[in-house]
């Protein structure tokens, strides 16, 4: 192919910006010379991959995505412009016109609506002056994973010293202060709810220094590779199979039968992914474990690696967790300098390479073909399988993906033995789970516990209050159902909540009083999955706007046609949605909102003026 | 589209290293039917004369099974499955036309009329028809945007009205050069002319893709005009357009003009006289002038694809410009 490149020239800080990371990146040739443009079209094609990296790199030192910053980056990685153009245009923090340099990102999704975000973001609206102020602007934020913190944010100043934080709590007058470029108060994983004693997975947070390798290993820390070593790879699979370990991050497949199937495979290279792209709304345990105990997912992975024969590993991380992405970056450095990351860890034969790539704002990326396609450099579209990723994976490879949770519980497994984990929980549910709590609740957090523990008695942990005080909890995200009265007393595993036609999902517990209006919420969820669909199926990406119009109705009390007919409209949306989506994200946009009008009668509420309902938020 | 999740292309039938292709065997709507592996279900609901509606498919593109209107039961799957890309397994029972699959098709089908013009698509009208699909079914739809307005979108972010009006695309006409328009009100997001922009015929990646979700939309880098890009005016995505939005210049003008008469149009086979290569044209002419240049997709020469010159060039017929008092009704920019 012949590219016609952008005629627009890039600015000397674009120009290197880009050089600085393909420097890192790219191998110089055999002379030492890293060439500008690399010898042969394939080569440079075969760089795709950093194509995000370099966007990610020209965003925070320009503050956008410009023409020329843009032209430069296709000419050297050979990327055709339209392409880069299409990659850069899809993901939520690129911006491709030119924005301020300060960026206040204000999440006003679920969790933070219902700490009183609306209020703030009502206030930003009231006392900041875009025009008056072109040095900053603050958007708002699909769920930024603060959720116990709520209501949260996140500020992203690009240029020479760029700098991200999140934080929790805010108040508008931080806000304004974070705007007109004072300092804020760093996001810290808040204490965990829970007494240490009880907890397998989480033992370690707050226990040790997440910086300091030494002090994991003195918590425990590498015992489990050094007994994977011993054990090898078949018998690492046979563990993981007894233990009855199912992923975490919402789907539910087994995961030793994902291990064995990427070993079972021929071709070579393959890869391992670990899914840390939580976007859920309400989720947040993963972030909990990358920044309490970072050693713990390094090692995970290295385990997971010489299991199913990868000798690379990514972790695809999303870009709102600055101190994840420090404390992982920091935790990875020290693992290869201590010799247990790289070649020949432990003198064992075991190569194992990890690398971190971050996402850019889009919650599609967590479906595990879109995160593939998001890696390689391609827009994060997800794609129809079979063939799985454990068959035709990253770089068509076989490629195994898993959530940072179901990582983080394979070192125990490993340690003591599958049949251990499997006593723990129910016969179908093996383990404990994270359980990320936040709403109307006293101690919102990460909470673990056995599978088949009744949600009853989370939400008695967490200081909900009588159960009687409680609306409805909403059971699994955003793609989840929301459930009240007698199935609050469910046991909490992957059976029992299916059987009530709900979900565990990615663990997320929201919990709603009694006078809290629905509606308001699940036109934030509508919202969501409209900014989030990756529009390239029609039933996803026309689906989600007609069922927010529908819900834009629902609220202002004017139906088309009669409500009997709205209703049979938002049913025939859903079933199209669920049957013809290519993906899990529009097979689930519909499921919180349908179990609302289903089990809270939301469509007859909203028609009778009741206040339960809610109006427009 | 992602390279990487094509599979390897089979070796010819006839290479010696080819093993003998197995045969499966699947049940479509009662009746069994053997087929080689590697067949997709459409082909093989095809070979049984089930009338199957595709709009994104195409006999010369690698399936992206975007349009989700050719889905398909499958007993044992949990949603319906895309006909197009869902390669036939042995021992597969599949429902063509199912209570589930007949909603799924006119669901769809009434997404896309809702927010699409689809006044120059007459295959897409003739699928509602069949359907009984209501485009108007989610109320009447919202004002055009102005021009430019969908370019600006940015990921993550929308205006929301009452809902008493359904979101569209509908926004003007870009004319950008003299040969073909783009017209994205009518545009169905297929990505048939990305792709025969890209890997799949032309190479040359003038256009993708951009934006994400509603927002998503057929563009250039920036958005620049087409004669700023790398469009090189071969015009196969003009051809591969099953809606009407990319069109001729010619045609354009015409169908403005009120002079586009399908009724008084000829179409004549024959071959390019630009080169060697020989490519096959289908000229459509009207009052004795040439509207509309297309090539046939199953000639064994073009295969649908042609150069600038075949598509745009032939028009040289009418003359020089000043001749005879013609002018030449399209010009290279």
């Amino acid at each position: 192919m012949d590219l016609r490149p952008i005629s627009a020239a890039a600015t000397a800080a674009e120009t290197e910006a880009i050089d600085a990371l393909l420097q890192a990146h790219a191998p110089a040739d055999h002379a030492g010379r890293q060439p500008e443009f690399p010898v042969g079209f394939r080569r440079a094609r075969s760089q795709r991959h950093l194509l995000l990296p370099g966007l990610h790199a020209l965003q925070l030192r320009c503050g956008w995505i410009s023409p020329g910053g843009l032209g430069y980056l296709c000419k050297r990685l050979h990327v055709p412009p339209a392409d880069g153009f299409a990659v850069a245009s899809f993901y939520a923090l690129f911006s491709t016109a030119p924005q301020p340099p300060l960026a206040v990102h204000v999440c006003d999704d679920i969790a933070c609506k219902l700490a009183g975000a609306d209020q703030i973001i009502d206030d930003l609206k009231q006392q900041w002056d875009p025009d008056a102020s072109p040095q900053a602007a603050w958007h708002r934020s699909p769920c930024l994973g603060l959720c116990e913190q709520a209501p949260a944010a996140l500020r992203i100043e690009s240029g020479e010293w760029p700098r991200e934080q999140a934080w929790g709590h805010v108040t508008s007058q931080q806000l304004m202060q974070a705007l007109q470029g004072g300092a804020v108060p760093e996001a810290l994983p808040a204490p965990l709810p829970q007494d240490r004693k009880n907890l397998k997975l989480l033992r370690r947070i707050g226990a040790v220094d997440p910086a300091s390798l030494a002090d994991y290993c003195a918590h425990g820390g590498y015992l489990a590779l050094r007994r994977a070593l011993e054990l090898g790879p078949q018998r690492i699979i046979e563990e993981v199979a007894a233990s009855g370990l199912t992923g975490r991050g919402g789907a539910g497949f087994p995961t030793g039968r994902k291990w064995a199937a990427v070993a079972a495979q021929h071709a070579h290279p393959k890869y391992l992914v670990c899914n840390a792209d939580e976007s859920e709304p309400g989720t947040f345990k993963d972030r909990a474990l990358m920044e309490g105990d970072p050693f713990l997912l390094v090692e995970a992975m290295t385990v997971a690696g010489l299991a199913i024969g990868a000798e690379r590993g990514y972790l695809y991380l999303r870009a709102e967790y600055p101190v994840a992405l420090r404390r992982m970056q920091h935790a990875i450095d020290q693992a290869r300098a201590a010799g247990l990351l790289g070649a020949d860890i432990l003198g064992q034969g075991l190569n194992f390479e990890l690398e971190i790539r971050r996402g850019a704002g889009a919650y599609i990326c967590g479906e595990e073909t879109a995160l593939l396609a998001s890696l390689e450099g391609f827009r994060g579209e997800p794609r129809t399988k079979p063939p799985f990723p454990v068959e035709v994976g990253l770089f068509g490879q076989p490629t195994c993906i898993n959530n940072v949770e179901t990582l983080c519980c394979v070192p125990d497994i490993v340690l003591h033995g599958g049949a251990a984990y499997a006593a723990i929980g129910t016969k179908l549910s093996a383990g404990t789970k994270l359980f990320c709590v936040s709403g109307l609740v006293q101690k919102p957090g990460v909470y673990e516990l056995p599978l088949g523990t009744p949600l009853a008695q989370l939400l008695e942990l967490a200081g909900a209050g009588p159960l009687e005080r409680i609306g409805s909890v909403l059971l699994g995200g955003a793609a989840g159902t929301f459930v009240r009265g007698d199935d609050l007393q469910i046991p909490l595993t992957f059976e029992d909540t299916r059987k009530i036609g709900a979900t565990l999902g990615s663990g997320v517990v929201l919990v709603l009083g009694a006078e809290t209006p629905v509606l308001p919420l699940l036109q934030r969820l509508a919202a969501f999955f409209r900014d989030e669909s990756c529009g390239q199926c029609v039933p996803c990406r026309v689906g989600t706007v007609r069922v927010q119009e529908l819900l834009a109705r629902v609220a202002g009390a004017a139906p088309l046609g009669s409500w009997s007919e709205e209703r049979f409209r938002l049913q025939e949306l859903g079933q199209c949605m669920r049957d013809a989506s290519i993906c899990g994200l529009g097979q689930t946009a519909t499921s919180a909102i349908e179990s609302a009008v289903a089990r809270l009668g939301i469509i007859e509420r909203a028609a009778a003026a009741d206040p339960i309902a809610g109006g427009i938020a | 589209m992602n390279p990487h999740v094509r599979r390897p292309q089979p070796l010819p039938a006839d290479h010696p290293g080819t093993p003998a292709p197995r045969l499966l065997t699947l049940t479509i709507d009662g009746q069994v039917a053997q087929v080689r592996e590697g067949t997709s279900l459409l082909k093989v609901l095809q070979s049984l004369g089930i009338d199957t509606p595709t709009l994104c498919w195409a006999e010369n593109l690698t399936p992206v099974n975007v349009c989700r209107i050719c889905v398909v039961e499958l007993e044992g799957a949990r949603t319906l499955v895309p006909s197009c890309s869902r390669a036939a397994e042995d021992g597969m029972v599949v429902h063509s036309d199912s209570p589930r699959v007949q909603a799924a098709r006119r669901t769809v089908l009434e997404l896309l009329a809702s927010s699409v013009d689809t006044s120059t698509a007459p295959q897409m009208l003739a699928f509602m028809a069949r359907y009984a699909a209501d485009g108007q079914r989610f109320g009447p739809a919202q004002a055009p945007l102005a021009a430019g307005e969908r370019d600006r979108a940015l990921a993550g972010h929308h205006h929301l009205g009452d809902g008493q009006s359904a979101a569209t695309v509908a926004q003007p006409v870009k004319i950008d050069n003299s040969l073909y328009v783009r017209d994205y009100a009518k545009c169905i997001l297929c990505y048939k002319c990305v792709e025969s922009c890209g890997i799949d015929a032309q190479a040359s990646f003038a256009i993708a893709v951009a934006g994400r979700g509603f927002d998503a939309r057929i563009s250039t880098e920036h958005a620049v005009p087409l004669p700023e890009s790398a469009c090189v005016y071969c015009g196969t995505c003009v051809d591969a357009c099953p809606t009407g939005a990319l069109m001729f210049k010619s045609e354009h003008d015409l169908r403005q003009a009120g002079q586009w008469r399908p009724a008084d149009q000829a179409t004549t086979r024959t071959i390019c006289p630009f080169c060697g290569v020989g490519c096959t044209l289908e000229l459509t002419s009207q009052d004795n002038k040439i509207v509309r240049v297309t090539s046939p997709k199953d000639s064994p020469v073009s295969a649908g694809a042609l150069c600038v010159k075949g598509r745009f060039g032939t028009v040289f017929v009418h003359g020089v410009a000043g001749e005879e008092g013609d002018e030449p009704s399209s010009t290279v920019p």
